[in-house]
């Protein structure tokens, strides 16, 4: 009787292993035979890259201003041409800021700098003369850069005289120096960032997709009423789309490290740990939302708005989360992307830095779990 | 029962208590639903679209619970125990349940995995089905290019894996020729044999007469239980069949329709059908004028239906008599189809269809899904350009004035095809701003619309929460808003209850009379017989031309000496692929 019992219960278990292998051998095929899988996991993430590697860039050279030198002297003509020669500025000169009053606010020109009179006069005496940089404030983010460059051209300028010897040490100078991104090339934490985009893309809208047709087609359905329990069903969806997922990240990775010339300074395997994990909650929330909806467009309305988007917008990929008011602060922390993407932009730029990662995965792993909690309830063998 | 039958027939495969399901706050879909359902026989379950159909075999499946009685599946309770239900049926649903972009035996190998079949009795199993199916030749192709029979057998196989005690399906008729319909019902009657319980919905109700029992359901209540023979028996001899009728038989249709004593009736061929009360015969209440002669025919199910909802609506259109008429003046055809020819790619999806329609006459394009009906349909509408051939449409060249020609022509969209979010009102504003109509005609035609169809207490709901048949009836409303000349009807009746189809026709009949041209596409071999003429669509030709008597007196013989317009169907079909391999 015993034996009997042992044997039913190996039985169960290889009918278990047999039907889920069974599921994920479907899957597979659905996923090299389905040409929208192959789109969102491999096609798209090349588009995504390739706009980010090249199209979008946040650094900004030769920004027309236009400089109004008030006064003519040999030391304000010097300014001016320290002006002039910045990389970052393409000059329009003039002699009166009403002059371009127009054409900041029709953008002809994003800022003006004004080198006032008396500006000689007030150097000569050590009272800090004041160079006025005016910008458009509608454009918050050209403004910012037009009046930091601006403020950095008279810094250069100002340590150039020094040591030159034509001038007098200020009390105190600042200077910057920017870690691990030397050369602010954004590219460098786009490309980074732009592959969590691409993660959450198969992993939540594909999946939210292919589930959701599942229920279309009638499918679903059909494996219901078989012996087939509804976590088998789950866990054979999640499984190819958890390599996929995998597979296409590793493509941008080359694609990143290759083409785009990004550095690498971190390791492999703290890549994939930061991945696999970040690929639980997307994955999880994938499902949670074809559970929910049952129907295509829906889901991927869905999946746009609740991952996409904030993975986009909320994660600090594009914008700072320090800058956030403080409530939408509060949101990035659901956001499973504003997890991962610092960790990606440190394992690509600064190396591996574990206690960030950590914390990270261990966010990640909870997220993700309360995702699964979620979907495995919401997925029951029942219909309506 | 039969005296095959042994103690183990007789427990019950499913036993139905009491059942009720809602889903809302609507009427309930199931309600007080009670039966038992035997193994080996094919029990029908039997209704029109939103009877329940569906709903009740989810149940059995126990992939849905009754709110109210109990379900009791081969012993287990669907509640209690899902588990030993789902491992000893079989089930295919609606869509039948394949991944389209596996292969054949790709869908096989998955649901022999998920069902457990040993190994060791696959290549056996799969053989045996294969052949049983006829698709072992197609074991490598993609199961979404295969066509609707043969998905229809690939689904079955699927359910048959691991021979089931009871096997479940859904609507297996909808979408598939009427010969793929009947090899299926002959695997279906192997099985019988072997005893397993077959459960078979349909909203076809000449496939219910092929049933050992039927659960006959409308609106979520089981009407009748049993025997269908037992169901027409009820109408046994009160079916007459009238013929030899001269002058315009629709026109004595309605009239008969309005006499004292007549339950139902409709136009079969050139002959009217009709269901008398007990104990009349339609010659004792002789005032009509004219001879014909009427003899007694067997019942049809739908006789029997109708005559248990009450008799059908009465021959009266309120429509057709506010219609202006058309005279036909000249003789010349409304409809003119020239070899009408379309393809998308290399495959065409209809080819070289050609035929006239003059004023006045119901033409049926008849054939099962996917023959190329609705393509040549759209093609005379002005929605598709042909790829070659011409087409006329009330005086219009197709290819060159076809908005001219749309504003002669009232459309009727295959199912549902009106703005779900509009209400019933909006809906009529809109399609009458559509074509046209403004000031006091619009308001005029639109309040008439709202008394013919009964539409005031509906005025401000959604479209899309109406009941299916005030939605059909709004459908026609929005098509002869405009009083055209000529109707174009898409499935105009697939799925609805006979009471909304006899109302229906019985419109179209009167408009017919009063000179409008009506071109009509349905896959229900009845239905045909309504038409004067139809056209025979089989994979994107036309095989047969000429009126529906004339089809079935092609075909007869002596063995089948009064064939039904399915056998016509299917003869002339066989007849047409022999020619083709010849």
């Amino acid at each position: 009787m015993k034996d009997q019992g042992k044997q039913a219960q190996a039985y169960k278990s290889s009918g278990r292993a047999r039907r889920f292998a069974a599921l994920v051998r479907k899957e597979s095929y659905q996923v090299v035979r389905d040409p929208s899988s192959i789109l969102i996991a491999f096609v798209l993430p090349l588009v995504l890259l390739f706009l980010f590697g090249y199209g979008v860039s946040l650094d900004t050279t030769r920004t027309r201003v236009a400089l109004v030198v008030e006064e003519t002297s040999p030391l304000t003509r010097d300014l001016a041409a320290s002006f002039e020669a910045s990389r970052y500025f393409s000059v329009v000169a003039g002699r009166d800021r009403r002059e371009f009053e127009d054409e900041l606010v029709l953008g002809h020109v994003r800022g003006i700098v004004v080198i006032p009179a008396g500006f000689a006069a007030d150097h000569a005496a050590a009272r800090h003369p004041s160079v006025q940089v005016i910008v458009d404030g509608s454009d918050p983010n050209t403004a910012n850069f037009v009046q930091n460059y601006a403020q950095g051209t008279v810094a250069n300028w100002e340590r150039q005289r020094m040591s030159e010897g034509r001038s007098m040490p200020p009390a105190i100078s600042t200077e910057q120096r920017f870690w691990f991104n030397p050369q602010l090339t954004s590219r460098n934490f786009l490309v980074p960032g732009s592959i969590a985009i691409v993660m959450t893309l198969v992993g939540t809208l594909l999946t939210s997709l292919v589930v959701a047709r599942e229920w279309e087609r009638g499918t679903m359905e059909a494996m219901m009423a078989t012996p087939v329990s509804a976590a088998e069903l789950l866990a054979g969806k999640l499984l190819p789309y958890f390599v996929l997922g995998l597979t296409s990240m590793t493509l941008c990775v080359l694609l990143a490290v290759f083409v785009f010339d990004v550095p690498f300074r971190g390791s492999v395997a703290a890549l994939y740990a930061l991945s696999a994990t970040f690929l639980m909650p997307a994955l999880g929330q994938g499902l949670l939302i074809s559970a929910a909806t049952k129907n295509q467009f829906l889901a991927s309305q869905l999946a746009l708005i609740s991952a996409f988007l904030p993975a986009f917008l909320l994660s600090g990929f594009l914008f700072e989360i320090n800058s956030m008011p403080t409530v939408i602060q509060w949101i990035t922390y659901a956001v499973p992307a504003s997890y991962l993407i610092p960790s990606l932009q440190t394992v690509f730029l600064a190396g591996n830095i574990w206690p960030m990662f950590a914390r990270a995965i261990a966010v990640m792993f909870l997220i993700g779990c309360m995702f699964f909690a979620l979907a495995a309830r919401s997925t029951r063998k029942r219909i309506g | 029962m039969t005296a095959m039958a042994t103690a183990l027939d007789t427990t019950p495969f499913v036993r139905l208590t009491s059942v009720t399901k809602r889903f809302g706050s609507a009427a309930p879909a199931l309600d007080a639903v009670a039966g038992d359902i035997l193994g080996g026989r094919i029990t029908g379950i039997v209704g029109p679209d939103g009877a329940g159909k569906t709903t009740l075999i989810r149940l059995m499946t126990a992939l849905m619970l009754p709110d109210a009685g109990s379900v009791e599946v081969l012993g287990y309770d669907t509640r209690s125990d899902p588990a030993g239900i789902q491992a000893s049926i079989g089930y295919m649903p609606q869509r039948f349940g394949l991944y389209e972009d596996l292969s054949v035996q790709e869908n096989l190998d998955l649901y022999a995995d998920l069902r457990g079949l040993p190994k060791s009795e696959r290549s056996r199993t799969f053989g045996e089905l294969l052949e049983f199916t006829d698709l072992a030749r197609f074991t490598t192709r993609l199961a979404g290019k295969l066509s609707g029979g043969m998905k229809q057998k690939l689904g079955l196989a699927c359910a048959l894996l691991r021979k089931p005690r009871l096997l479940l399906l859904d609507e297996p008729g909808v979408g598939v020729d009427p010969i793929s319909r009947r090899d299926l019902w002959k695997m279906v009657e192997n099985l019988k044999a072997e005893g397993i319980g077959v459960v078979w919905s349909t909203a076809y109700l000449e496939e219910a007469e092929a049933c050992d029992h039927v659960f006959l359901l409308n609106q979520g209540r089981l009407l009748f239980s049993g025997p269908p023979a037992e169901m027409t028996g009820r109408v046994e001899n009160r079916v007459f069949r009238l013929s030899g009728i001269r002058g315009r038989r629709r026109e004595k249709l309605a009239h008969f329709l309005e006499m004292e004593g007549v339950v139902d009736g409709v136009i079969q061929g050139e002959a009217i059908r009709l269901v008398m009360k007990p104990g009349l015969q339609p010659f004792q209440s002789r005032e009509a004028t004219g001879a014909y002669c009427a003899a007694v025919t067997p019942p049809r199910f739908e006789d029997a239906f109708v005559d248990m909802l009450g008799g059908g609506p009465g021959g009266r259109s309120r429509l057709a008599e506010t219609q202006r008429a058309f005279a036909s003046e000249d003789g010349r055809s409304v409809i003119e189809a020239r070899g009408l020819t379309k393809r998308f790619g290399d495959f065409t999806a209809a080819d070289n269809i050609t035929f006239d329609i003059p004023r006045g006459e119901i033409f049926g394009l008849l054939g099962p899904n996917g023959a190329g009906k609705s393509t040549t349909f759209k093609m005379l509408c002005g929605l598709l350009t042909p790829t070659a051939g011409d087409g006329r449409v009330a005086g219009f060249d197709l290819r060159r004035d076809a908005p001219a020609a749309r504003n002669r022509l009232g459309y009727m969209a295959q199912k549902f095809s009106l703005y779900g979010d509009l209400s019933v009102i909006q809906n009529l504003n809109f399609f009458a701003g559509v074509y046209g109509l403004a000031g006091a005609r619009k308001r005029e035609r639109i309040a008439l619309m709202g008394e013919i169809f009964d539409f005031r207490s509906v005025l401000d709901m959604s479209a899309k929460d109406l009941p299916l048949g005030v939605k059909q009836r709004l459908a026609l409303a929005c098509a002869v808003l405009h009083e055209p000349e000529v109707l174009f009807l898409d499935e105009p009746t697939s799925g609805v209850d006979p009471i909304t189809r006899r109302e229906f026709w019985t419109h179209i009949n009167g408009l017919v009379e009063k000179g409008v041209t009506v071109l009509v596409t349905t896959h229900f071999m009845d239905e045909a017989e309504y038409c004067d003429r139809i056209s025979l669509i089989y994979r994107g030709r036309s095989i047969a031309l000429g009126s529906p008597d004339e089809m079935k007196a092609r075909i007869a013989s002596e063995d089948l000496p009064d064939p039904t317009m399915e056998d016509a169907f299917i003869a002339l079909v066989q007849g047409s692929e022999a020619k083709d391999a010849a």
